[in-house]
């Protein structure tokens, strides 16, 4: 088995006092499609922004595509959609290709202009999430779910060994979250992109990752998604701090 | 109509520089507006009076010129601007708070001048709402040598600027210098509002850098569009002002201002009957 694209071991992390990570340990395995659950304040966000770089973790080490973060240099080579993606400005008045351009700014470096090569790159991220035909329309014009892929599009484009989304179906409708998750497949079958999304909907997770993981200060759960569906709802209790319903999605 | 402005050499070269700041004005504007900075253009051009005031003064009590207004003018917008950029990191959650902070230093310092040099009658005025008549050949030379600075800045750091404006965190992400590009960029704004004070003046400068950009984002597909609109009716507007200014002796600020409001007043009604230029191309091609 090939090394794991994340590595974190024995990982603390507090904000002032307040602890949020204690003693973190675990792995993302390349070509994982992982859900990360777990309650608000329960140190999921706090989680990427250490894989991101960041926050430096007060104890424990991190390693990135299989070496220590604090070299890594490949920043490009991990996408990360926000959840703040969604609450952009929408009267923005930039078109589909310019937002996914951006994705590329950082990359090609300053006083350089995009060539051919980058603009063929730029269509072909926004094909790969099947908005070509809104390649020149405003960004303002399209739905939640459009405008979410337009920003995976836009991690794309640098051609991501790592993709992280940070509740990204938050807002968006039914069939457009299936959808959604659609395209996550194929990015992760066909391009073999390792995925690690934050959720807080366990019942559509559990149907599509291939490993899921529990975080609420501590590592409470990791394993495959069938052992997570077949937890009681007293073990999720524990998990969580507080009693939970089992919500089944019977689609 | 435009016989006189070839004509008369004071003439031309203030229709040459507002070609110019048709220009450079509007495409700083672009980025003003979409980062929502509007006010920033009218707290530097106050300070930039405050400028113009300092070199009126030492004119007036040496003599002498010793420092051209417009370069004191610039000195002092320069220093404005970054002072704005320190206080929006000191106030992070309300940023805006520099603007009023800036603006009344400005007019302050202007109305200390002004009174230690007992006033400077008509001078000021034109600084004030501008004048078809106050660009000597040494300002055109410099406003030209600050339009190809600023022209060539942006052209280069366009993607950087871009993206900033569209998405700071993501863009602070991705490794660009943030804090660097945005100061450069607060100074690139105090030199376009230093030069265009000449012609458009103190008060109204902020408009030709914001209303061409109002009226571009009704009808414009994309960031890059917007930005050659806003342009094209910059030059629109500092064009018909300058002469209907000169024609009917009115300082060319008003009657600038007042041709951007028309064409923003236009461009509002052409998005509510729905006209956006793609509509109109493929309109075009149907009629072909």
């Amino acid at each position: 088995m090939s090394e794991p694209v994340v590595s974190m071991k024995n990982i603390s992390y507090a904000y002032d006092q307040k602890t949020v990570l204690n003693h973190i340990n675990f792995e993302i395995p390349k070509g994982a499609f992982m859900g990360l659950l777990g309650p608000n304040g329960g140190g999921k966000t706090t989680l990427i922004k250490l894989i991101l770089g960041l926050l430096k973790p007060d104890e424990g080490s991190v390693q990135l595509l299989g070496g220590p973060i604090g070299k890594f240099k490949d920043w490009n080579r991990i996408g990360f959609v926000s959840q703040k993606a969604n609450s952009f400005n929408k009267g923005f008045p930039a078109t589909v290709f310019e937002v996914v351009s951006t994705g590329l700014t950082a990359n090609v470096g300053y006083f350089r202009f995009f060539n051919k090569n980058h603009k063929e790159k730029i269509i072909q991220a926004i094909d790969q999430v099947g908005m070509l035909e809104y390649t020149h329309e405003n960004i303002g014009n399209l739905s939640g779910g459009q405008q979410q892929r337009i920003f995976i599009a836009r991690s794309l484009v640098n051609d991501p060994q790592l993709l992280i989304l940070d509740e990204p179906t938050v807002g968006v409708d039914y069939e457009n979250v299936q959808r959604f998750y659609e395209l996550l497949h194929r990015l992760n079958d066909e391009r073999q992109i390792t995925l690690l999304l934050v959720t807080h909907d366990t019942g559509t997770i559990t149907e599509h990752a291939t490993d899921i993981v529990c975080l609420n200060k501590t590592l409470h759960f990791h394993g495959k998604p069938e052992e997570y569906t077949s937890l009681s709802e007293k073990d999720l209790s524990v998990f969580y701090g507080h009693p939970v319903n089992i919500v089944t999605h019977n689609h | 109509m435009l016989a006189d402005f070839l004509e008369y050499d004071f003439l031309r070269y203030t229709f040459l520089t507002g070609l110019l700041i048709g220009i450079i004005a509007p495409l700083l504007g672009t980025f003003i507006v979409v980062r929502r900075l509007s006010l920033i253009a009218d707290a530097l051009s106050h300070v930039t009076l405050a400028g113009i005031a300092f070199g009126l003064l030492l004119e007036k009590k040496f003599a002498v010129t010793l420092i051209t207004p417009l370069y004191s003018g610039m000195a002092f917008s320069v220093i404005g601007s970054i002072f704005i950029e320190k206080l929006r990191g000191v106030y992070k959650a309300y940023q805006e708070i520099a603007i009023p902070i800036i603006l009344s230093g400005g007019v302050g310092l202007s109305v200390i001048f002004i009174s230690i040099a007992d006033g400077f009658n008509t001078e000021l005025f034109n600084y004030l709402f501008g004048s078809v008549s106050a660009v000597s050949i040494n300002d055109f030379y410099t406003i030209l040598g600050i339009s190809i600075f600023i022209v060539m800045i942006v052209g280069l750091l366009y993607k950087e600027l871009f993206s900033l404006s569209f998405d700071e965190e993501h863009a602070t992400i991705s490794g660009i210098h943030a804090k660097a590009i945005h100061l450069l960029f607060i100074v690139l704004t105090a030199l376009v509002i230093a030069a265009s004070i000449r012609i458009v003046g103190v008060l109204l400068v902020s408009a030709l850098m914001t209303l061409p950009v109002a009226a571009s984002m009704r009808i414009a597909k994309g960031f890059k569009q917007m930005m050659f609109l806003s342009i094209i009716f910059g030059e629109i507007a500092v064009v018909a002002g300058l002469i209907t200014g000169y024609y009917l002796s009115i300082p060319p600020g008003g009657t600038i201002v007042l041709v951007s409001l028309i064409i923003l007043l236009i461009s509002i009604a052409a998005k509510k009957y729905n006209f956006t230029l793609k509509k109109a191309h493929e309109n075009n091609l149907q009629k072909k």
